[in-house]
């Protein structure tokens, strides 16, 4: 374990309260320092212009100074802005909060379009580990495969993979859309709260394992229930609902629907319901 | 956190050394304590390599002791002696640095009873024996191991190797990866993970005469799948018992002679991103592993939890 010691120099993030020491040894692990201006940095939103289209290759950059650099370009009115070559770098356009076209020609790596509000993203290659974690509104579409914890914590938005991805899809969501064109790994809708997750293809073992609420529908097969997530019956609007988001994703345009499995959380292990209002607002 | 990282031509030999180095420095950020490489090299297949360490590394952030290096002369001569003994014929020998030894040589008894003895010898450890493997681990990032050893040339079908940032165990290279699956010739083992089970399984495999070097939990995946095989299981049978004999989280790629194996637990809990085609197959903890040597756009895609893999060249 790295030492610990205590920084001598008190900083603005001391008197915020905010962490007073830093680690030593070669993982050290820097703390936020609001005198960096690099590490206080603000993202903006900006009028643009979607007719208004740039290229952005980003094959010299690192993640900080491509995401930087989107933010640049939508300040100068850039509505459209393709990113050439990622070669699987990580967080790249995180922290969009704006309307924006923004597609990714190639692959992404970890948290990649984390944290966004509102831009339509299109990602031609294949994501890696918590793609579109927390996003809170927008469209997201990955032409390819994605990796585990595809869309941890998601809020809004749709999230839409045309492959397959990995373990824990949709962990934590708490409300939007989670598409899957192809098959998912285990634990998928693991502790989910809100939200809807359609997976076309086949599903791993514990599936909805310790949901609290939401809904998973599954076209392929099953490989387990987890604890407390139960099967019910599918209604003409669920068939509806998801004919409707399928036609916005693209994908499954034959796809029977009507044989999907419905899965929801039996509400035995956290009696949800019981609890006051202030308490649900904690809880979730 | 540690970065794995692999790759299988199938039907060729191709420069291992520099293809491993780019992936593994590509991960150096998950695992920037030491580095190893276990490159299966176009060697001629008739002798033996064996390739040990008298002593520790104990430049910067190593935890090992300070020692003279005249002991490890000393020691040098004691494993000479011990091979003259044991009936092994030396045919030639590199010195790599003051601690490590790389000897070509024939022997044809039992492996076992061969490293038993020589690693009587005070710390005298041997990091692989094989007719192709070339196994070494040392402290630094990626690139300084390649430069310490001169594996850039090194050629051959296939090869894993590992970036560590040591958890559990300290800094020093007996607790590095890649770990040689004792006493079989040609195993290695990398892994990226946590054993929850590895003194219960420890003490089992000790009692039925297996060796541990070091107290790191990943040792025990090379220990378990060695066992396994000595009592008649084939590798992938080995690596699907391992899926519940071991418990924790990992992600392990273990290689032969003539083949490449992963396997991930049934948590999926640590990252592995894979890249399959009919000539070559490339594996890392993260995408840009595998970009750093094919940075034309490519398919890859997350094996699934539970997943046992197993290519041959």
């Amino acid at each position: 374990m790295a030492n610990i010691k205590t920084n001598e120099n008190k900083t603005k993030a001391q008197s915020m309260g905010l962490h007073s020491e830093v680690l030593t040894g070669k993982t050290q692990q820097k703390f936020f320092n609001p005198d960096e201006a690099e590490n206080f940095y603000y993202w903006g939103t900006y009028d643009v212009d979607f007719n208004k289209r740039i290229d952005l290759d980003v094959n010299d950059l690192d993640c900080k100074e491509a995401n930087k650099k989107i933010d640049e370009l939508m300040s100068q009115g850039y509505g459209t802005i393709v990113i050439k070559n990622p070669q699987g770098k990580h967080s790249l356009g995180v922290g969009v909060l704006n309307k924006l076209n923004l597609i990714f020609e190639g692959s992404l790596g970890y948290f990649g379009v984390g944290s966004i509000d509102g831009p339509t993203v299109r990602i031609n290659g294949r994501v890696g580990w918590s793609c579109a974690e927390n996003m809170m509104a927008g469209k997201v579409v990955i032409e390819k495969n994605a990796g585990s914890c595809f869309g941890a914590a998601v809020r809004g938005g749709d999230l839409i993979c045309k492959g397959s991805v990995g373990a824990r899809t949709g962990i934590d969501q708490k409300g939007g859309t989670i598409i899957v064109g192809g098959d998912a790994g285990a634990f998928t809708g693991f502790m989910m709260q809100r939200g809807r997750i359609i997976i076309l293809g086949n599903v791993g073992i514990n599936l909805g394992d310790s949901m609290y609420d939401g809904t998973i529908y599954v076209g392929g097969k099953i490989g387990s229930f987890g604890s407390d997530a139960i099967e019910s019956p599918m209604t003409k609007s669920d068939v509806d609902w998801i004919k409707r988001k399928l036609k916005v994703a693209e994908i499954g345009e034959n796809f029977d629907i009507s044989k999907m499995t419905k899965v929801v959380a039996g509400k035995k292990l956290w009696n949800y319901d019981a609890l006051e209002p202030t308490e649900k607002k904690g809880a979730i | 956190m540690c970065g794995i990282a692999g790759l299988i031509h199938r039907g060729k030999s191709s420069n291992v050394g520099n293809e491993l180095q780019a992936m593994l420095q590509a991960l150096k950020h998950r695992g920037p304590d030491s580095t190893g490489y276990a490159l299966y090299a176009d060697n001629d297949g008739q002798n033996f390599i064996m390739r040990f360490k008298v002593g520790e590394n104990v430049g910067e952030g190593s935890s090992s002791i300070n020692e003279d290096e005249s002991v490890y002369d000393k020691r040098k001569e004691l494993v000479d002696q011990m091979l003259k003994s044991l009936g092994a014929k030396v045919l030639k020998e590199e010195k790599l640095t003051p601690y490590s030894y790389r000897y070509e040589m024939q022997y044809d008894e039992d492996l076992m009873d061969f490293s038993k003895k020589i690693e009587s010898i005070e710390s005298v450890e041997i990091l692989s024996i094989g007719k192709s493997l070339e196994l070494i681990k040392d402290l630094g990032d990626a690139q300084e191991v390649l430069d310490r050893y001169d594996l850039g040339k090194v050629r051959g079908t296939h090869a894993i190797g590992h970036a560590r940032m040591a958890t559990e165990s300290g800094v020093d290279i007996k607790s590095a990866h890649p770990f040689w699956g004792y006493p079989f010739s040609d195993v290695s083992v990398v892994h990226n993970g946590q054993l929850t089970n590895y003194w219960n399984n420890r003490r089992m495999l000790e009692n039925k005469g297996m060796r541990f070097m070091s107290e790191c939990d990943s040792e025990l995946i090379a220990v378990y799948l060695a066992e396994k095989m000595r009592n008649g299981a084939t590798l992938e049978e080995g690596m699907r018992d391992s899926l519940s004999g071991l418990d924790g989280v990992f992600t392990y790629f273990v290689a032969t002679k003539d083949s490449l194996g992963m396997a991930k637990d049934t948590m999926a809990a640590k990252p592995l991103v894979l890249y399959e085609s009919d000539d070559l197959v490339a594996m890392g903890s993260e995408e840009i592993a595998i970009r750093s040597i094919l940075p034309h756009e490519i398919d890859t895609y997350d094996p699934f939890d539970g997943e046992v893999k197993v290519w041959q060249i």
